[in-house]
């Protein structure tokens, strides 16, 4: 079963009086272990395809399936249970919880699904060792670097064992080296899990640690 | 919910003018409080105290216990009609007093009374007195013999009752005739017959209402006797008291609403960002919601705990002529209210968390 297919997939903005078309009859098929480059101008829709495809936003018009189930029809209370079962989001700004600790900001995820118990520490604890973070796990975000802040948002990401994995511009806050590292890391934690993702940059030399590469201009998808 | 209380733990500077306004809020409250139940108590003292259902005055009187008059033909007519168990005779007179032998000096109830209040022995011998502890602390000891009046009317004070009070002043309970020689010299126009009283305390065995109505009928119209309660509400003072203070009081939890209202709203506001982040990974509004509430309450709380003790510390240093008596019914009732108000407070934020769109996460 695919991961991800979008069919046809409209998604207008009004703004006063005039309609942005930020996402035109966009289609898309993502394989059920598969990782997807997409890359695009700013302003182009990539993160209107991205929200689209974690259920933050419903389209105008199309169909959205993730992992068999229809999304696009959802309503606010269902769509919550969806991101919060279904996809894990690394977004551009790291955002994470200012107060917890990088280990906290990682059971935040099981605790919303009132899922947290010992398994969820362990989960936790593997995932910071993971992603060299274990001696930072009781840190706050502000004592973190921003590749370290950076690493637990993919931790984050990663708690709810999610389908699909949706990471939005991850590098454009970290230098070259900083950004490949965190690119890497990325794709062997979503390759190991054999889980999908869609990894969205402006940047095309990050483009070789993805399976495919789709390119997006103004709302359209070019294979 | 579980990040919202380890918000507080971290971050508890972040809440620390809510609280502090909140602390202040309930000190005013125990205050008023504690005022208008120092008021109402050392008003109705002689009144609550009663073991009879009914107090009867003279119909002129107007339900003026000073101004009632009920002589001994009167007081025939009442005991002899159905119903009516048993009468008390009740009298007071207030007179300043000096203490013989020292500087002290104040003033009193002197109560004339034949029994029948609760936590009172029966009257004691002429000249003897059993004091409202309250005269305690204007100085009065044990022992101390008490000038009343112009005419210096002696009376010893042989032993201590509690909550006896009329009108604030602390009671002095005597036989009815050394009473009506305080009367006589305190105020000489209003002076008393042997066998008179102002009021008659009345024990009924049977409907006390229907009893009031035929003590009334009985004396022809020249009584007018109310139920205790009924007595109570028409002295002087204490309904207007307790209905001004209620009004303060409401006020004053109108203001705590407005301060948790505010303040979480602000909350909110600044977190909007936050809490689009969670609603992103799955937070759902009523989670976000029921943390704010956690929150409110949790500050509300600390507020009640500090505040409580806070009170305790001021009313160590309040002036004794100051009749602020605080209550557990009283503090109870301040926390209930506080915490009703910090949930209602804390609602106004339910709107905002709803609007709080997931997608700004992202974009
Ligand atoms: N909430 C919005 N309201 C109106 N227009 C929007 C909104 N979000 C995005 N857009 C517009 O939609 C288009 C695509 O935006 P976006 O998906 O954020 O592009 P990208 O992520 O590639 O920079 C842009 O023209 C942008 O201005
Ligand atoms: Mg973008």
């Amino acid at each position: 079963m695919p991961a991800l297919e979008m069919t046809d997939v409209r998604k207008t903005y009004r703004s006063g009086d005039s309609e942005v078309v930020a996402l035109d009859h966009a289609s898309l098929t993502l394989g059920d272990d598969e990782i997807l480059a997409l890359v695009g101008p700013s302003g182009s829709g990539k993160t209107t395809l991205l929200s689209i495809a974690g259920g933050l936003l419903t389209p105008t018009e199309g169909s959205v399936v993730v992992g068999g189930e229809e999304i696009s029809a959802l309503d606010a209370k269902r769509l919550t249970r969806f991101r919060r079962e279904r996809v894990g989001f690394v977004f551009q700004a790291v955002n994470l919880v200012p107060f917890l600790t990088a280990r906290e900001n990682l059971l935040v995820v099981a605790e919303l699904g009132r899922r947290d118990g010992r398994a969820a520490r362990r989960r936790a604890d593997a995932l910071l060792d993971e992603l060299g973070l274990s001696d930072r796990a009781g840190s706050l975000p502000a004592q973190l670097s921003g590749g370290e802040r950076q690493r637990v948002a993919i931790g984050r990401a990663l708690m709810n064992e999610p389908a699909l994995v949706l990471v939005d511009e991850p590098t454009s806050a970290l230098d070259t080296k900083l950004g490949e590292q965190v690119m890497e890391l990325i794709t062997s934690e979503v390759k190991s899990r054999s889980t999908a993702a869609i990894i969205v940059t402006h940047d095309t030399r990050m483009t070789h640690y993805a399976d495919r590469t789709i390119e997006i201009t103004d709302g359209v998808l070019v294979a | 919910m579980r990040i919202a209380a380890r918000e507080l733990l971290r971050r508890p500077g972040r809440f620390a003018i809510a609280g502090s306004a909140l602390t202040l809020l309930v000190i005013l409250l125990l205050l008023l409080g504690g005022l208008l139940d120092g008021l109402y108590l050392g008003s109705t003292g002689l009144y609550r105290q009663q073991e009879s259902e009914l107090v009867t005055y003279s119909a002129t009187s107007r339900d003026s216990l000073l101004r009632s008059r009920i002589d001994a033909d009167l007081r025939a007519v009442v005991d002899a009609t159905d119903g009516v168990a048993a009468t008390h005779g009740v009298g007071i007179a207030l007179a300043g007093y000096r203490i013989e032998g020292e500087e002290g000096m104040g003033d009193a109830a002197v109560i004339g009374y034949e029994g029948a209040i609760s936590g009172v022995p029966a009257p004691p011998p002429p000249g003897e007195a059993y004091a409202d502890r309250r005269l305690a602390a204007a100085g009065v000891s044990l022992g101390d013999t008490l000038l009343l009046g112009p005419e210096r009317v002696p009376l010893t004070v042989v032993g201590w009752v509690d909550d006896v009070a009329y009108l604030l002043q602390g009671g002095l309970l005597v036989e009815p005739d050394t009473w009506r020689r305080v009367l006589a010299s305190a105020r000489p126009d209003a002076a008393l017959a042997p066998g008179a009283f102002q009021v008659l305390a009345v024990a009924t065995d049977g409907d006390p209402a229907a009893v009031a109505a035929a003590i009334d009928a009985a004396t022809g119209g020249a009584t007018s006797t109310l139920t205790v309660d009924a007595a109570i509400a028409a002295l002087p003072g204490v309904t207007e008291q307790a209905t001004t203070f209620t009004q303060i009081i409401t006020v004053t939890f109108v203001v705590a609403g407005l301060v948790v209202a505010l303040f979480f709203a602000f909350v909110t506001v600044e977190r909007t960002a936050l809490y689009g982040v969670l609603k992103a990974i799955g937070a759902s509004s009523g989670q976000i919601f029921a943390g704010l509430v956690l929150q409110a309450l949790v500050v509300t709380a600390g507020a009640v705990v500090l505040g409580g003790l806070l009170t305790l510390g001021v009313a160590q240093i309040v002036p004794p002529g100051i009749p602020l008596l605080l209550e557990p019914a009283r503090a109870g009732f301040v926390a209930a209210g506080m915490l009703v108000t910090a949930v209602a407070g804390g609602s106004v934020t339910l709107r905002r968390v709803i609007r709080i769109d997931p997608a700004s996460a992202i974009g």
